[in-house]
Formats: structure tokens, sequence, C-alpha cells
């Protein structure tokens, strides 16, 4: 009789993990959280950490923007056209932009370039007793490691974010303007009339939250990172696709809230 | 004074230390043997509190570290130091800015007074000239130097050696316990070594205890465990095959 029990066995320890995850996870970031509010703060760190994550991801965001932005002029161009929209071009660039691409897509970058590398060498860090060596020096590892980079990929998100959509806009407008002839005072003044302060707002928080996600991902599968140079490969492939799921996840989510 | 009572520690069922009991006199050195995967480094990391027991406690005079909470914890283990296995060293610093560290973190001192406290303990070890390379372009015997440094540059009331000779040559080893007597006897700190240079280890240290299936079976002076009739501590400190160990 007991093989009829095997599968709820399989399905009862898989819970059993994920919870079991689940917290320590939350407990990660709870304590992490408790760290940013208290002193000291390393200021210096954290624009260290900004550069890192920042500066560092800066030329992604330059090309990949530019180009989903005159991706996207090219493919909706043509489906307007069957509708004789074309003016519309701007506004619709602008808003998938803004709204969604800008947010998701430079997210998913800071992910590959990053996260990756942030949950590597906290991995490598825990692995050869770097983080055990500040502890021992009674220097909080959270206090030192994991906090500067949540405040710096919070802040720096945002900024990229920004870099994205602005830069995207403009490879549509180089697509609408010089390919497909669109009046520079259309693409423009579409974009003017129809963007709201609500719409930024919308990318903003976005793309703040999944500055907090991909760093507190990244840092804690680092911190707790398996054995030797198989156990940072693994982690630094969990922290990727964790980050990159829950990024598309969470958008949905946050999307689905904000447009109610 | 540094005492352990009844410390048990289980890794996933694994039961690495099963009641540990060992008393080591401040001011002193004692290195700690054992055959490896006995558990001595985890043994070192509950004495500095990087792990906490299962059971029992260590009292470092006359408090329980892992009963403390965060502010005591912290001051306790500013009287540490301990200089890990692979030296630890934070490999996106130069040798220079890794023996700062402590100081930079830790202290309100003005850099130049940093600059000389690190150049006078780089000198200490013998690493005049090496400031401005990087861990990953200096040799293990250099980096386990410079780990050292940086311990002792805060001072330290004991100090913990996890292996600190192991993976270098005969030479650079002996340098190695040189180094770590003299500045035992210089700067009187307690030092607890763990080791598997048997018998180099011996003319170094003031006393030996020895961690055998996760409880400690010996403590005496080097002199009453080379003439130890335990056949276990016989066999280990003679590497004999023939005997109670068995090789797994």
């Amino acid at each position: 009789m007991s093989w009829i029990f095997i599968p709820f066995k399989i399905i009862g320890s898989y819970t059993h993990r994920f919870i079991r995850e689940l917290g320590k996870m939350g407990c990660f970031i709870a304590v992490s959280l408790f760290w940013i509010v208290f002193p000291p703060y390393l200021i210096q760190r954290v624009i260290k950490q900004i550069n890192f994550i920042g500066v560092k991801t800066t030329p992604v965001i330059v090309l990949t923007g530019s180009f989903t932005g005159m991706v996207l002029a090219l493919q909706t161009y043509y489906a307007l056209a069957k509708f004789g929209a074309e003016s519309s071009l701007g506004p619709v660039v602008a808003l998938s932009l803004i709204r969604e691409l800008g947010p998701v897509i430079s997210a998913l970058m800071v992910t590959g370039c990053a996260g990756s590398a942030l949950t590597a060498e906290i991995g490598i860090m825990r692995i050869t007793e770097q983080i055990d060596a500040l502890d021992a020096m009674a220097l909080n590892p959270y206090k030192y490691l994991i906090t500067p980079n949540i405040l710096a990929g919070v802040l720096s998100l945002p900024l990229l974010n920004a870099i994205f959509v602005v830069l995207g806009v403009f490879g549509g407008y180089a697509i609408s303007v010089g390919l497909m002839d669109l009046s520079s005072g259309t693409y423009f003044q579409g974009i003017r009339d129809f963007i709201k302060t609500q719409d930024i707002l919308e990318g903003l928080y976005k793309s703040l939250s999944f500055g907090f996600l991909i760093t507190w991902i990244s840092c804690y599968k680092g911190y707790f990172t398996g054995y030797g140079a198989e156990g940072v490969s693994k982690a630094t492939i969990q922290s990727v696709v964790l980050s990159s799921v829950l990024i598309l996840i969470w958008d949905y989510f946050m999307t689905s809230i904000m447009i109610l | 004074m540094i005492k352990v009572v009844d410390l048990c520690k289980s890794f996933k069922g694994h039961e690495v230390l099963s009641g540990v009991n060992l008393t080591i006199a401040g001011g002193y050195s004692t290195a700690l043997i054992g055959g490896s995967g006995q558990g001595k480094s985890i043994l070192l990391k509950h004495i500095i509190g990087l792990l906490r027991p299962d059971k029992g406690k260590v009292l470092i005079d006359n408090q329980d570290i892992s009963k403390l909470r965060r502010r005591p914890l912290k001051q306790l283990k500013e009287r540490f130091g301990i200089v890990f296995q692979g030296g630890a060293l934070f490999d996106s610093l130069t040798v220079f800015d890794n023996v700062a560290f402590p100081l930079r973190e830790k202290t309100r001192l003005k850099e130049p007074v940093i600059r000389d406290k690190v150049l006078h303990e780089l000198s200490r070890v013998g690493l005049s000239g090496a400031e401005k390379k990087y861990p990953s372009e200096i040799s293990g015997g250099m980096k386990k130097r410079v780990a050292l440094a940086r311990c002792l540059i805060m001072n330290p009331e004991i100090v913990l050696f996890d292996e600190p000779t192991a993976g270098l040559d005969p030479l650079i080893g002996k340098a190695i316990h040189r180094m770590i007597w003299e500045c035992q006897k210089s700067c009187k700190f307690t030092a607890i070594i763990v080791t598997h240079e048997i018998p180099a280890i011996f003319s170094i240290v003031d006393s030996i205890a020895m961690l055998y299936n996760g409880k400690i079976i010996f403590t005496g002076t080097p002199e009453e465990i080379k003439v130890s009739k335990d056949p276990v501590v016989h066999q280990f400190i003679h590497g004999e095959l023939e005997g109670p160990i068995s090789l797994k």
C-alpha cells in the first residue's frame, strides 16, 4: 500500500522545500531592509555599486533601447497603415516603451549583466571565506555587501529605464521619419498629446520594483550559494532564471493593479 | 580564557562534533590536531561565533558566545583575529588595501597613520614592496602572510589560525611557523592553531589538543603527547597506517 503515498510524499517534499526557501528569502530581505534603515550608512559603497550595476550596464541599455524602438516602429507602422492610422505611430511606440517594454527589457538586461555578476561575486566571496572574514572582523556582511547592492539596484533601474525609453523613442523616430516618411511633427505631437504623467509613473514604479527584485534575488542566491565552482555556477543560473521569470510575473500583477 | 563545554554540532544529520570539552589558557598557544574532516575548522568557527552550536557552549572569559546579543557579540568579535586556510583575502583589493581594510572600516584613523601602520605590519611579515599587488598575483605563502598582517593590525587578544601552512613548501611553512611564534611571543595573544604539521608544530606551541570522532581525546604539552600511550594519539602523531584509526 505504501506506493500509493509516494506521489504525496514527493509533492509534500517539494512543497516543504519551496515554503522553506520562501521563508529563507523573506528572512534575508527582512534583515537586509533592517540594515538599510539603521546606521552606519555606507554611501561610498552604494556609489560604487551604482557604478557596477548602473554605469556598466548603460552600453547594453543604449543598444537594446535604440533597436527595440526601431523594430517597434517598423512593425507597428505596417499594422497601423492597414487602418490608415500611421499618425498614431509616435504615441504607440512611446506608450509601449514607457509602460511595458522599457521597464521590462531594461530589467532583463540588468539581470543578465549585473545580476549574474552580483551572484557570482557574492558566491565566490562565500566559498573563499571572504564573507566569514568580514563577519570575523565584526563587520556585518548584510550591511557591507547586501544593502549597498539593493539601494544601488533601486536607484539605478529607473535611470536605466529612462535611458532605454528615450533612446527607444528616438530609434522609433529614426525609422518613422527617416524610412517611412512620417513627419517629425506628427510623431512628436502624438506623443505629447497621448502620454500622461500616470504612464510615466507606471514605468517608474515598475522599474523601482524590478531593481529591488533583481538585487534581492541575485544577492540571496550568491549569499547562500552551494559548494565550489559548481555551486556558484548553479546559483548564478538560478539567479538569472528566477529574476527573469519573476520580473515577467510581477510585471503582469503591477499592470493589472495599475490599470484598474 | 576560552572554555568549550559539551559542544555538539551536526550538518544534515551527520554529527561532526559530539560533546567537545576544551579549556585554553589566555596568552598561550595551543595546537588543535586531528584527522581531516574531524571538525577542527568547525570548532574554530564556533569559538569565533561564526557558527552556533546545536548543544553546549563556548565561553570566552565566562561569557557564552552563542547567547550574546548583537552589540556585545560585536564587541567580543573585535577581540578576535582569524587567519583562514586560504587567506580569505578580498580579491578586488590590493595587498595594501586588504591590510588597511579593518582600520579603514573600524577606526577613524587618518590615511597617513593607516599607511604607516600597514607598511609596518607588512614589513613585520616580510612583505615590503608587495603593497600594490593583488591576491591573484602573489603566492600561497605570501597570501597567508598578508592574512596574518591583516589579522594582527587590529592587535587582537585571541588569534585563530586555520591550517596556516597548508599547501606550502617546508621552508615557507617553517618560516610561517616562526613568524606565528614570534608574533605570539611579542604580542602575547592567545593562539589556537589548527594544523596537520606534526611534529613541526610541537616546537612552537605551549599545548596540544587532539580531536577524534567529534571529541577531544588528548590535551597536554608537546612533551606529553610525544610519550602518550593512547593508541589513537600514538598512531596519529607517528603517521602509522596500522592502528585504531581506520583510513576511509
